[in-house]
């Protein structure tokens, strides 16, 4: 599953950050900011809509990213 | 390194956003800062002087925070090239001082890393380790200096002598180079940091302060409850700029108009020198200084947003609604403050990243209804549109008006949204955006971020009103009219003969030569359009009897449809050099400016064309 998916409150494991295309800089400074292999994340607000952007916090560092952001970004649940 | 008296070494501050960076330099070098922009680009450029001791002195560079050195910004790509020496104009430093947040190790030692690779000379600051200390963070700073090759200093920005560490350090000038990481790629860089964190960083029991930050995350970033706080900022705001500006405003007026009095006393009234002081230099200084308390009371209102972490949320909140437009979360401040005035809201899109995010915002910015268009929507609505009730609930004039202000904001959203189409821009934007600790503003830190803004805006932006308004004064001045000319004097000048000679092209909008002259001289701003609609009727008394003889004259004078076309006129014209002398120096483009002029008064042409016409045929 990806980032997109994942609820309110609920926490994961990134498995990899997917390139949208060659070369995607976004990805690239997705990586940078901590979303690697391993790194703990947790959604910490979304909004009320299915496109709006959600607050993420990966490490000790909260990141607001839009949807298509977020699904870029494989993970693994938690339990 | 040998000591010669009075050396001055170049250091760089280096750092991730949010890092208290510019908090350290306004420490490290107080009030002494110079801000420019870099060559070439609108990227903000701090310089600032530390002095040691008499030998010894510091020229310090707050370069523009970055995440990385693979750029993704034009701020980025500055402190990116300034690095490696390749800036043109811009010597390397010296000594790059790496600033980095205790709290949030992790992604900042990556940036530590990277910089290391540079291979230049290097020192860090670790910043809040005030907060460091209250969330239970254990750093070994000797165990990472030592395993980094590095000097790492403890600072504390918000405290007085909280840089002590790091000005120690500054005067033994011992500047080692980092150990090279080796590190091939950024999954390397993350294992490396992982290893340091493992060896020298703890933390022991549980994150009490971060359970603050995310308790109030969880009122202020919920879909609901963080927009009725946010409108409550807002209106608070707003009330704040109209209440507190208004008194400082007529201050300012008055100030002026008793200086332009002590000046031009000894000055014949009719002479062509005191009409030159008095219309042409004083009335440009006034329309420069008008603008202060508006732009002071909004950015220390947007300062104090920033500063405390809330800034970014907002844009988190607005940015579904903005981003469908066409424009981005980060957007929404900006515009919001054009609607007291566009001067600031443009110089406010500092904040967005992405250059073609901002270029849209900045072009989109004058189509709020700014405070200015009162005055001339006022008198409009007070002289054409009866005093009646619509469906027993609303006033009709407070319905025009309203209507006005949904114009503006309806436009706004086609035009950005056309901008985005025309462009063919299916790449996507980044948002991707760090929502720092909350903290309490220090009254410093506002206090000179609110002398940078003011500063920047009458040196700058004040330099191209005051010439352009001594310029339209001459337009409207001479040549002069003969001594026996019966009519207002503008007939005979040049801006006279050209609303004489616009009045054609203005015909099919239903404005006469006198609205065509008042345009000319209401280019100085919008609300001048009144006075000079006074003054071409050759009126003469005090504001409000003139105001009160112009609603009668030409609700007599004027047809309805005139007035509605002369209203929808004032919601796209740009009939502000301000905003066009703001947009000209925040885009570094006399093409960009000349852009926004021409759309706008061709969006003003079409919308009064379409507004005469229409109302002509129903009425008749």
């Amino acid at each position: 599953m990806n980032l997109s998916e994942l609820p309110k409150g609920g926490q994961a494991i990134v498995v990899s950050v997917r390139n949208s295309r060659e070369l995607d800089p976004i990805a690239h400074r997705m990586r940078e900011l901590g979303f690697v292999v391993d790194a703990p994340v947790k959604i910490l607000a979304r909004g009320l809509f299915k496109d709006s952007p959600l607050v993420v916090r990966v490490g000790n560092t909260r990141f607001a990213l839009r949807k298509k952001e977020a699904e870029r970004i494989q993970i693994k649940e938690v339990i | 390194m040998s000591r010669t008296p009075n050396q001055v070494h170049r250091v760089a501050l280096v750092g991730n956003p949010n890092c208290g960076k510019t908090a350290l330099f306004n420490l490290l070098t107080g009030s002494k800062q110079k801000v420019a922009n870099y060559a070439g680009v609108t990227v903000e450029r701090k310089e600032g002087y530390c002095r040691i001791n008499e030998d010894l002195s510091f020229q310090v560079l707050d370069l523009p925070g970055a995440y990385s050195l693979s750029a993704t910004s034009p701020d980025e790509a500055v402190t990116r090239d300034v690095l490696q020496g390749i800036y043109k104009g811009e010597a390397q430093p010296e000594l790059i001082v790496c600033v980095i947040d205790a709290t949030n190790l992790r992604l900042h030692l990556r940036f530590v890393l990277e910089l290391a690779d540079l291979g230049r000379p290097m020192i860090i600051a670790l910043n809040m380790m005030d907060s460091a200390r209250k969330q239970n963070i254990h750093i070994d700073t000797i165990g990472l200096t030592k395993a980094l090759g590095i000097p790492i200093l403890e600072t504390i920005a918000t405290q007085r002598d909280g840089a002590a560490n790091l000005l120690a350090q500054l005067a033994q000038q011992h500047w080692p180079t980092p150990a090279h990481s080796n590190n091939l790629n950024i999954e390397a860089r993350y294992e490396h940091v992982n290893t340091l964190m493992a060896r020298y960083v703890s933390q022991n029991s549980t994150h009490k302060h971060r359970g603050f930050d995310d308790q109030l995350d969880g009122i202020l970033l919920h879909p609901i409850t963080g927009l009725i706080v946010l409108s409550f900022i807002l209106f608070f705001m707003f009330q704040a700029v109209f209440s507190w500006a208004a008194p400082l405003m007529d201050g300012i007026t008055a100030g002026v108009n008793l200086f332009g009095n002590l000046v031009t006393a000894p000055i014949p009234v009719e002479s062509a020198l005191y009409s030159l002081v008095n219309d042409g230099i004083i009335a440009g200084l006034g329309n420069v200084l008008i603008f202060l308390p508006q732009i002071l009371i909004l950015f220390l209102f947007i300062l104090f947003l920033e500063e405390s972490g809330y800034l970014p949320r907002a844009a988190y909140l607005m940015d579904r609604i903005m981003f469908r437009a066409g424009l981005t979360g980060r957007a929404f401040i900006p515009l919001l403050s054009s609607f007291a005035c566009a001067v600031p809201g443009i110089m406010a899109t500092r904040s967005i990243q992405d250059p073609r995010d901002r270029l849209t915002t900045i072009l989109v910015a004058p189509l709020m209804t700014c405070s200015a268009r009162l005055p001339v929507y006022t008198l409009l609505i007070s002289a054409f549109i009866p005093r009646q009730q619509v469906a027993g609930l609303f006033n009709l004039q407070g319905l025009v008006l309203f209507t006005l202000y949904i114009a503006g904001i309806l436009s706004a959203l086609v035009v950005a949204f056309s901008m985005k189409w025309v462009k063919r821009d299916k790449s996507e934007h980044a948002f991707l955006m760090e929502l720092p600790a909350y903290r309490i503003p220090k009254v410093r830190d506002l206090g000179i971020g609110l002398l940078h803004r003011s500063n920047i805006f009458l040196k700058r932006v004040g330099g191209i009103i005051f010439s352009l308004t001594v310029l339209l004064w001459a337009f409207c001045t001479f040549p002069s009219a003969p001594a026996d000319y019966m009519g207002a004097a503008i007939d005979y000048s040049i801006a006279g003969r050209l609303g004489h000679m616009m009045s054609v092209i203005f015909e099919p909008i239903g404005f006469n030569w006198q609205i065509c002259i008042a345009l000319i001289p209401g280019m100085a701003a919008r609300e001048v359009a009144v006075s000079a609609l006074a003054t071409v009727y050759a009126m003469s008394g005090s504001n409000e009897m003139v105001n009160q003889q112009l609603t009668e004259l030409i609700a007599q004078q004027w047809t309805l449809p005139t007035a509605l076309s002369l209203l929808a006129w004032f919601v796209f014209a740009p009939q502000c050099i301000s905003t066009l002398a703001v947009i000209r120096r925040e885009t570094n483009s006399w093409r960009v400016m000349g852009f926004a002029t021409f759309y706008l008064f061709a969006l003003a042409y079409l919308a009064s064309f379409l507004v005469f016409q229409l109302s002509t045929s129903l009425l008749s």
